[in-house]
C-alpha cells in the first residue's frame, strides 16, 4: 500500500482534476455519508479513528465534532487554511496538489455536524490557491457533488473561500472567526468555545486543512485501517514540513512516531557542508529549542514523545538549526516575528513582545551585558501564563529554552565592557537618590 | 464609484455571507478597492462602509490591522522578501540585502521610477523554497520561489518592460 | 430570581446571583480587584489582564458527581497553576478566590510594569493625575522602578483631536478598549475604533466629522488614564482643586443627575467658576451617562451676556434701575391690569418658581399660560408611568411605543434607555414619518404622513377592536398592513406597556389628540396604574411636566391670548424671539415684564426686565417626564444683581399684599406639598434620600476607574399617577385634527427637534458651535430636484409672509414634498405649514 494518505498527488498525476480524483474513489466517501450514514455515525467513525487535530494542539477531531451544540442552529464548518507559522508549508501543498480530497473532507465534516455552509479561511497570500479552490468548488457544484439536495437527499451544502490579509494571529481559531465576521482578527475569550459559540455566534467546527484531508480516507477505509498507521495514541500519518539547514527541505508525509533522525538525515538528506545539527524547533517559531543530542534525534515525533524533550510537536514544522548558528540570532528572528504579529489585545503580549524585541536586538548587536540576558529571561517569565491566547505564550518558548539550553551562545555575545558600564550607571543612580 | 464599476463582483462577494452578516464582506471588498485604485482610498472606505451598513471607522480599522492592505500609494510592484527564521537560515537576509543593493534602494523604499518597492515580510509558507519573495501588484499576488539574484533581477527586468501585466 | 451561588473571597463568604463575575462578587465581599478594561456596564473582554487572581474550584468526585470533602467536611478545593482573570469568570458554587496572595500581587506588578513600559509617565502634566486608576494602582501594586530603558519607549502624538470635543493622547492610551466598546456596544456609534496591531494598536477615527457622537464625553469619564480628555476640561484644572455640587441637567426632560465641578481661580478674577460637568449616578434616570449637550452646554450659565441688573423703560429706552424701583413698577403695573394679567412661563423654571408665579397669578385672578408647543401634560398625572417605573427593569414582556419622536435628538438618554430595553427583549414600536436612529432597535417600524400622528395611534387601537371607522384617509393603507396588526398585538399582549410621544412634526393643536390617543391606547390595553406602564411626554424643556403640575396650561392661540392681555409677565420664555407674529402681539400689551437670564427679543420689548439666576447659582426642583421630582443645588455664588425666579415673584407678591416664600425654596416646596395634591409628602429631605446602587462606583476609583460621581445627594421622588391610586381613568374624547397633507400642496414645512439648536441655553457654549448647523431645511432629493435645489445650497424660505434665508440640505429619508425645519433655529415654525422655497442658485445641468 502507498505511503501517502494526504500527499497522494505525488503518486497520482493530475489528482487536482476532478475526474482523476473521482477515478481514484473521490467523493464516494461523501456520497456514502450523505446517503447511507447518520451524522452521528460519521462522527463516531472519526472518533474511533483517533484522528487528532493537525493544526498544532492535537485535539481529538471526532470529539470536537461531537461537542457541537445541537440546541443552537445553524451550524458552520470553517477550514483553517491560514497556514502562517514560520516553518509550516504543508496545507499549501495539499490545497495545490490534492484539493478535492481536502474539499471532500470539508464536506464530510459539514455533513457530520449538519452545517449547510462551510468557509475556507485562507491567508491572504494564498490568493491563487483561493482562486483555484473557487474553480474546484464550482466544478463540484457542476458535477452535483456540492449544492442543493445532494445525491437525492435533503442535505444541501455550499463551500466558500475567504481570504485573510496578512495576520498570523488569524490562525488562532477565535481570531479567525472574528476576522471572518469582518472584524479585527483578535482572539475571543474562551470559553465559550467555537463548538458552542463560533461563527456569528453559532456552533462551529474549526479544523485545519490537513486534519480535514484525512477524513475521506478514514470514511472510505475505516477507523481500524487508520489506527494501523502511526502510534497507538497518535494514529495516522503527519506531514512534516522540514526547513532550515538541511539538504532537502520539503514536506514529508510519515507515520506519527517517526524519529527526528530519519526525517532529517534520510528524508532531508542531512546537513549542508557536513555540519552538525545544533537545535531543532519542532513546531515552527512557536517551538522551544530542542538540544539536538543523539537521544533527541532518536525521539519519535508524536504528540506524546516530543514533550519529553521539553518541547511540543505542534504543527510538526521542523526547523533545523546547525552548529554554525548562534541561538541569540534565532531569538532575534522569532521575537521580531512575534512582536510584529502580536494583535495588541492583551497587555503581556503587546508590551512584552515589544520589550523582548528591544532586549534581543541589544544582545544580538553585541551591546548588551549578561544582565540583559537575565532581563530577557525574566520578561519572558513575566509574560508566561498571563496571555489571552497562545500567541503570547508561544513567543517565549524559544526565549526561555534558548537561554537555558544554549547559555554559552549568549555568554559569548554579551560584552564585559557593557556590564561595567551598566554597573557604573547603577552606582551613579544610587548615589543620586 | 466601486458599486457602479464592480456591481457584479460586489454582488457575488455579498452572496457568500448570510444576508444579516454583510460585514463579513469587508475584507474581499477591500481587496476589490485596492485592486481598483492601487491602494485603499478614503472614498473607498466610505463606500464600503455604506455597502455594508457600518461606520467608515470600522472599515478603516481593518485596513490598519492587516498588512496586505495599504491606505497609501505604493510602488506598482511590491517585492516582498520573506526573512523569517526558516528563510533566513537559507540566506534570505543576504538575498534581500543584495537585491536592494542592485536596485539602489534600502528596504522599504521604492525605486526612482516608482515601479519597485522592496520590503521584508513575515513567513509566506514556502520555507523550503527560500530565498523567495512575492510580488503584489494590480494583478494580485504571485510567488517567486527558489530565487537567485540572477533570476530575481531577470524578473524585475520583465516587470519593468512596458507591456508587463499589473502595470 | 436567579439562583444564588456561594463562594469565598479572601476568607469572606459571599452569596451572589448565578452568572455574576468573580470581580463583581469580590466587590460585594468588599474585596477590590483592580481592573482597567473591565467595566460593569459592558461585556467583559479580558484584555488588560490586571484582574488576575487565584481561583480554586471544589473537586467533583467522578463516580458520585458530588463535591469531594476532607474528613472535617470542608470542600476539597483545587487551584489551577495559572492566575485567572476575575473579570471574565462567572462564579460557581464552592469557588474560592484569592485576591491578594503574593502570587497575585506579583502578577499585578508584572502587568503594571508592562503597561508602564509604554506609558509616558507625564502624570505631573496629565489631566487625569489625581483621579487616575493607573496612577493609583501603580502606587498600590506597581514596581517602584521600571527595567525598561526609557528612550526605547514608543513615542506617539499627544494631541490628536478625534473630534472637536475629544482629544486623544496616543502615548497615554493603554489599549483597554473601554471607549471603543462604549461607542459600539452602549451607544451604537462606532465612530472610533482600533487600528494597527501589537504595540502599534491605536484609537482612530475614519468617520467624518471625526468623533461625532452625542455621547462622546462619557468616553473621557471611563478612560482609566488621561488618554481621552474633553476640550472643555483639558489643561483647565487639577482634580484635587475641584469642589463639587449636585445638580440636575436643565436641557431635556430626562433630568440626568449631574455633578458640577468648580474651583476658585485667579484668571476668572478670583471668582468660583464651573470647570466641568460630570454625570452623577442615578440608575433610575441616567445610570452613569450624560449626553454631550448636558455636559458642554452649561457655559450659557456663565455667559458674559447675562443680565446683572433690573432695567426699566423710560422715554422708550431700557435703562438700569434698582430692584426696589423695578419691583414697585411691576407691582403697580400688575395691580392696574388685575385679571387682565397673563403670566407666561416655560418648563425652564423650577417647580418652586412656577408655584410662586401661579399663586401670584391666582391672586390677581389672571391667567397662567405655559409657553410650550406640546400638549398632554395634563394626561400624565392621570395615566403617566407608575411609581416604581425604571427603564432598567424593562425587557422581555414590555412594549414601548415611540410615536412622533426623534428620540435621540429630543432626549438622548431616553434613546439609550429604550435601546437597552430592546436589547433585553422589550418590543419597541417606532412610529414616525421618517426613519430615525430609534429604528435600529425597533421591533416594529410604522410610517405615516406628517400630521397623522394621532391617527396612527388610533390605527393601532382600531386593529385591536375596531371602534372608529372614521380614520383619515392618509392612514387607510397603513391600517391594513400586517406590520400594524403585529405591532398592535405586541403592544396589547405585553405585560407592561409604555407610550412615549414627542414633537416630530407636531403643533400644540395636533399634539393634543396625539397625547389623548396614546392615553386611550394605554387605558384600552390596561397599561396604566402600574410601575413600568403609562404615558411619557418627551417634552422640550426640563420641567415642562412640573409646569403642567403647577397649573400652567398652554393657550390654544397664544397670539390672541397675548393680544387680550393688559399686563404680561413673561418668565423664561422668548416669544418675540421665536415668532415675529408674537412680537407684534406683544407690542399691543400695555405692560410687559420679562424675567430672564439674557436680554432676549422679548426683553427688548418689555417695560421692566428682571435679571434671574441660572441653575448653577441656586437650588430648586424639576419634575422629569417620568414624574420624578429631583433637586439641584447651587454650585457657584449667585451672580450679583440677579435673584432666583421664585424670589423675584415673591417680592412682587409682597408689594401686592400676598405672602409668598422668598428666601428658601425648601419652604416653597413645603407649600407645594400642602397645596398641590400630587406633590403631597414631597420634601427636600425625601428628595435627598439615597439607596445602594449597582454598580458601585467612585468609592475606590481604583476599582471601576471611571470618573463618574457616586450619588450621595439624592435620587429624587417619583410621583404616583391617579390611575395608580385606583382612580378609573375614562377614555378621552378626541378629535384628531385634520391632516394637512403634503400631497395636496407643493411643499409642507414641518417642525422637528434637533439636539443642538440655536437656543439661548446652547449657543453661548463655543465648544458646540461646530455641531450647531446654520438655519436650514431638509428636503428629499427628488423634491429638491423637482425644484432645482442642490444639496447645501442657499434658498429663501417663504413662511407665513416672512422671507427667511436658509440652507437647503438633501436627505433621502425625508418624505417627498416635505421640508423639515428644525425648531429654535431662527425659523418661526410652530406646526405643519405650507411654504414656498425660492431657489437662489439653480442647479447647473
Amino acid at each position: 500500500m502507498s505511503q501517502y494518505i494526504l500527499l497522494r498527488h505525488r503518486e497520482i498525476p493530475d489528482l487536482n482534476q476532478l475526474e482523476v480524483y473521482r477515478k481514484h474513489g473521490g467523493f464516494e466517501a461523501f456520497q456514502k455519508v450523505v446517503t447511507a450514514m447518520q451524522p452521528e455515525e460519521v462522527t463516531e467513525v472519526v472518533k474511533a479513528s483517533g484522528l487528532r487535530g493537525r493544526g498544532g494542539a492535537g485535539f481529538p477531531t471526532g470529539m470536537k465534532w461531537a461537542f457541537t451544540d445541537k440546541k443552537s442552529w445553524p451550524h458552520y464548518v470553517v477550514a483553517n487554511a491560514d497556514e502562517s507559522e514560520p516553518g509550516t508549508f504543508k496545507d499549501r501543498e495539499i490545497m495545490e496538489g490534492n484539493p478535492f480530497q481536502f474539499l471532500e473532507g470539508v464536506a464530510i465534516a459539514a455533513y457530520a455536524v449538519q452545517a449547510h455552509a462551510a468557509y475556507i479561511y485562507l491567508r491572504g497570500e494564498f490568493w491563487k490557491i483561493a482562486a483555484s479552490l473557487d474553480q474546484e468548488i464550482s466544478d463540484l457544484e457542476a458535477a452535483g457533488l456540492l449544492g442543493d439536495k445532494l445525491f437525492g437527499s435533503d442535505y444541501s451544502l455550499r463551500i466558500y473561500t475567504h481570504l485573510g490579509a496578512g495576520a498570523y494571529i488569524c490562525g488562532e481559531e477565535t481570531a479567525m472567526l472574528e476576522s471572518l465576521e469582518g472584524k479585527l482578527g483578535q482572539p475571543r475569550l474562551r470559553p465559550p468555545f467555537p463548538p458552542s459559540f463560533g461563527l456569528y455566534g453559532k456552533p462551529t467546527v474549526v479544523n485545519n486543512v490537513e486534519t480535514l484531508s484525512n477524513v475521506p480516507l478514514i470514511i472510505a477505509r475505516g477507523a481500524d485501517w487508520y489506527r494501523s498507521i502511526g502510534t497507538d495514541k497518535s494514529p495516522g500519518t503527519k506531514i512534516f514540513s522540514l526547513s532550515g539547514r538541511v539538504n532537502r527541505p520539503g514536506n514529508y508525509e510519515l507515520p506519527l512516531g517517526t524519529p527526528f533522525r530519519e526525517l532529517i538525515y534520510v528524508h532531508g538528506d542531512g546537513i549542508p557542508d557536513g555540519r552538525k545539527v545544533k537545535a531543532i524547533m519542532a513546531a515552527g517559531a512557536s517551538s522551544a529549542l530542542i538540544v539536538a543530542t543523539e537521544e533527541a534525534l532518536d525521539t519519535p515525533m508524536d504528540y506524546e514523545s516530543v514533550p519529553r524533550l521539553g518541547a511540543q510537536l505542534g504543527s510538526a514544522s521542523v526547523i533545523v538549526v546547525d552548529d554554525s548558528v548562534s541561538i541569540d540570532w534565532v531569538l532575534h528572528k522569532t521575537l521580531h516575528f512575534f512582536s510584529h504579529e502580536s494583535c495588541g489585545k492583551c497587555t503581556p503580549c503587546r508590551e512584552g513582545t515589544y520589550w523582548m524585541r528591544h532586549i534581543i536586538d541589544r544582545i544580538y548587536a553585541g551591546e548588551a551585558a549578561w544582565q540583559d540576558v537575565e532581563l530577557l529571561n525574566e520578561v519572558a517569565q513575566q509574560i508566561k501564563g498571563k496571555c489571552l491566547c497562545a500567541l503570547g505564550e508561544f513567543s517565549i518558548e524559544a526565549v526561555v529554552s534558548g537561554i537555558e539550553r544554549f547559555e554559552a551562545d549568549f555568554r559569548t555575545r554579551v560584552s564585559d565592557g557593557k556590564a561595567a558600564e551598566i554597573r557604573a550607571a547603577m552606582e551613579m543612580e544610587i548615589r543620586n537618590t | 464609484m466601486l458599486s457602479e464599476k464592480y456591481e457584479q463582483e460586489i454582488d457575488a462577494i455579498l452572496a457568500k455571507y448570510p444576508p444579516d452578516q454583510k460585514r463579513s464582506a469587508v475584507m474581499p471588498l477591500l481587496y476589490l478597492a485596492q485592486r481598483a485604485d492601487g491602494f485603499i482610498t478614503k472614498q473607498a472606505m466610505n463606500e464600503i462602509a455604506a455597502i455594508l451598513g457600518v461606520e467608515p471607522t470600522e472599515v478603516g480599522s481593518i485596513v490598519g490591522f492587516y498588512t496586505l492592505y495599504s491606505d497609501k500609494p505604493v510602488g506598482t510592484y511590491r517585492l516582498q522578501v520573506c526573512t523569517d527564521l526558516p528563510c533566513a537560515l537559507r540566506g534570505a537576509d543576504e538575498f534581500l540585502e543584495k537585491l536592494c543593493e542592485n536596485l539602489g534602494i534600502k528596504v522599504g523604499q521604492t525605486t526612482s521610477d516608482g515601479l519597485m518597492t522592496v520590503e521584508a515580510v513575515m513567513c509566506l509558507a514556502a520555507c523550503d523554497k527560500a530565498p523567495l519573495f512575492q510580488v503584489q501588484s494590480g494583478e494580485g499576488l504571485a510567488y517567486h520561489e527558489n530565487q537567485t539574484m540572477e533570476s530575481a533581477l531577470g524578473l524585475i527586468d520583465q516587470l519593468r518592460s512596458p507591456d508587463a501585466k499589473g502595470r | 430570581m436567579a439562583k444564588l451561588v456561594k463562594l469565598v473571597v479572601d476568607g469572606i463568604e459571599v452569596q451572589v446571583a448565578e452568572g455574576t463575575l468573580v470581580v463583581d462578587a469580590a466587590k460585594k465581599a468588599g474585596v477590590y480587584i483592580p481592573v482597567f478594561c473591565y467595566h460593569p456596564k459592558m461585556e467583559p473582554v479580558g484584555m488588560c489582564r490586571m484582574c488576575l487572581v487565584e481561583v480554586g474550584r471544589p473537586v467533583i468526585n467522578r463516580e458520585t458527581g458530588q463535591f469531594e470533602r476532607a474528613e472535617d467536611g470542608s470542600l476539597n478545593v483545587q487551584f489551577g497553576p495559572k492566575l485567572e482573570t476575575a473579570c471574565t469568570i462567572p462564579v460557581s458554587e464552592g469557588m474560592v478566590v484569592r485576591g491578594f496572595t503574593e502570587k497575585v500581587q506579583r502578577g499585578r506588578k508584572d502587568i503594571l510594569e508592562f503597561l508602564l513600559t509604554s506609558h509616558p509617565l507625564d502624570c505631573p502634566i496629565c489631566d487625569k493625575g489625581g483621579e487616575c486608576p493607573l496612577q493609583n494602582l501603580t502606587m498600590d501594586f506597581g514596581p517602584g522602578k521600571s527595567r525598561f530603558i526609557y528612550d526605547e519607549k514608543m513615542h506617539l502624538s499627544k494631541h490628536v483631536p478625534l473630534g472637536e470635543l475629544i482629544y486623544l493622547d496616543q502615548e497615554r492610551c493603554i489599549q483597554c478598549g473601554r471607549c471603543v466598546r462604549f461607542q459600539k456596544e452602549i451607544v451604537d456609534d462606532a465612530v472610533i475604533g482600533f487600528a494597527e496591531r501589537g504595540r502599534g494598536l491605536q484609537i482612530v477615527t475614519y468617520s467624518e466629522p471625526g468623533f461625532d457622537s452625542y455621547f462622546s464625553g462619557n468616553t473621557s469619564d471611563i478612560c482609566p488614564v488621561g488618554a481621552l480628555t474633553t476640550s472643555d476640561f483639558r489643561f483647565q484644572a487639577r482634580p484635587w482643586e475641584l469642589n463639587y455640587a449636585a445638580s440636575i441637567c436643565q436641557q431635556c426632560p430626562v433630568g440626568c443627575n449631574l455633578t458640577i465641578n468648580v474651583r476658585r481661580e485667579d484668571k476668572s478674577g478670583g471668582a468660583i467658576v464651573v470647570k466641568r460637568v460630570m454625570p452623577r449616578q442615578n440608575e433610575w434616570v441616567n445610570e452613569i451617562w450624560i449626553c454631550d449637550k448636558g455636559r458642554f452646554a452649561y457655559h450659557y450659565a456663565e455667559s458674559k451676556e447675562r443680565l446683572t441688573q433690573p432695567l426699566l423703560r423710560q422715554n422708550g429706552e431700557l435703562v438700569p434701575a434698582s430692584w426696589e424701583e423695578a419691583l414697585n413698577r411691576v407691582a403697580e403695573g400688575l395691580k392696574t391690569a388685575g385679571k387682565g394679567t397673563i403670566t407666561l412661563a416655560s418648563g425652564r423654571l423650577s417647580n418652586e418658581d412656577l408655584f410662586n408665579l401661579r399663586r401670584l397669578t391666582e391672586a390677581l385672578d389672571g391667567k397662567a399660560v405655559q409657553y410650550t408647543n406640546l400638549a398632554g401634560g395634563d394626561l400624565v398625572p392621570q395615566v403617566g408611568v407608575g411609581l416604581g417605573t425604571n427603564f432598567a427593569d424593562m425587557g422581555a414582556g414590555t412594549a414601548i411605543l415611540v410615536v412622533a419622536c426623534d428620540l435621540e435628538e429630543e432626549a438622548p438618554i431616553y434613546w439609550l434607555r429604550v435601546k437597552q430595553a430592546a436589547e433585553r427583549g422589550a418590543k419597541v414600536i417606532v412610529a414616525n414619518p421618517r426613519s430615525t436612529k430609534a429604528d435600529r432597535f425597533a421591533t416594529h417600524t410604522l410610517r405615516y404622513p406628517y400630521g397623522a400622528e394621532a391617527a396612527i395611534v388610533l390605527v393601532l387601537l382600531n386593529s385591536l377592536s375596531a371602534k372608529r371607522p372614521d380614520l383619515p384617509k392618509e392612514v387607510h393603507e397603513v391600517a391594513r398592513s400586517a406590520e400594524v396588526q403585529a405591532a398592535a398585538r405586541a403592544f396589547a399582549e405585553a405585560e407592561n406597556g409604555v407610550a412615549m410621544f414627542g414633537s416630530e412634526g407636531t403643533s400644540l393643536t395636533t399634539s393634543r389628540p396625539l397625547a389623548q390617543a396614546c392615553a386611550n391606547l394605554l387605558i384600552a390595553t390596561n397599561h396604566v396604574g402600574r410601575a413600568n406602564n403609562g404615558l411619557i411626554g418627551v417634552w422640550q424643556s426640563a420641567n415642562t411636566q412640573g409646569a403642567w403640575d403647577m397649573g400652567f396650561t398652554p393657550a390654544e392661540d397664544l397670539g390672541a391670548a397675548v393680544h387680550s392681555a393688559q399686563a404680561l409677565y413673561v418668565a423664561a420664555a422668548d416669544p418675540a424671539g421665536d415668532d415675529p407674529a408674537l412680537a407684534e402681539a406683544l407690542k399691543s400689551v400695555d405692560f410687559v415684564v420679562v424675567q430672564e437670564l439674557f436680554l432676549t427679543e422679548t426683553a427688548r420689548l418689555a417695560d421692566v426686565v428682571l435679571p434671574a439666576q441660572s441653575f448653577i447659582e441656586r437650588e430648586g426642583t424639576l419634575t422629569n417626564a417620568e414624574r420624578r421630582v429631583q433637586r439641584y443645588h447651587p454650585a457657584v455664588p449667585e451672580r450679583p444683581g440677579s435673584l432666583a425666579d421664585f424670589a423675584i415673584t415673591a417680592h412682587i407678591a409682597e408689594s401686592l399684599g400676598l405672602d409668598l416664600e422668598d428666601r428658601n425654596p425648601q419652604r416653597v416646596m413645603e407649600r407645594i406639598a400642602s397645596q398641590v395634591p400630587d406633590y403631597a409628602g414631597v420634601t427636600y429631605q425625601k428628595l435627598a434620600e439615597v439607596v445602594d446602587q449597582w454598580p458601585i462606583i467612585a468609592r475606590a476609583d481604583l476599582y471601576y476607574g471611571g470618573t463618574s460621581y457616586e450619588n450621595s445627594q439624592g435620587l429624587g421622588v417619583q410621583l404616583q399617577p391617579a390611575a395608580q391610586r385606583g382612580e378609573q381613568i375614562p377614555l378621552g374624547w378626541l378629535q384628531p385634527s385634520e391632516v394637512v397633507s403634503a400631497e395636496d400642496m407643493d411643499l409642507l414645512a414641518v417642525p422637528i427637534t434637533r439636539l443642538y439648536d440655536r437656543g439661548r441655553t446652547v449657543m453661548p457654549s463655543d465648544l458646540l458651535h461646530q455641531r450647531i448647523p446654520e438655519p436650514h431645511l431638509v428636503l428629499h432629493p427628488q423634491t429638491a430636484g423637482r425644484m432645482g435645489i442642490a444639496d447645501s445650497s442657499p434658498v429663501n424660505l417663504h413662511l407665513n409672509g416672512l422671507v427667511i434665508p436658509v440652507i437647503a440640505f438633501l436627505d433621502g429619508s425625508v418624505p417627498e414634498n416635505v421640508a423639515l425645519v428644525p425648531r429654535s433655529m431662527g425659523i418661526p415654525i410652530t406646526g405643519p405649514v405650507p411654504v414656498e422655497v425660492e431657489v437662489l442658485e439653480k442647479i447647473v445641468a
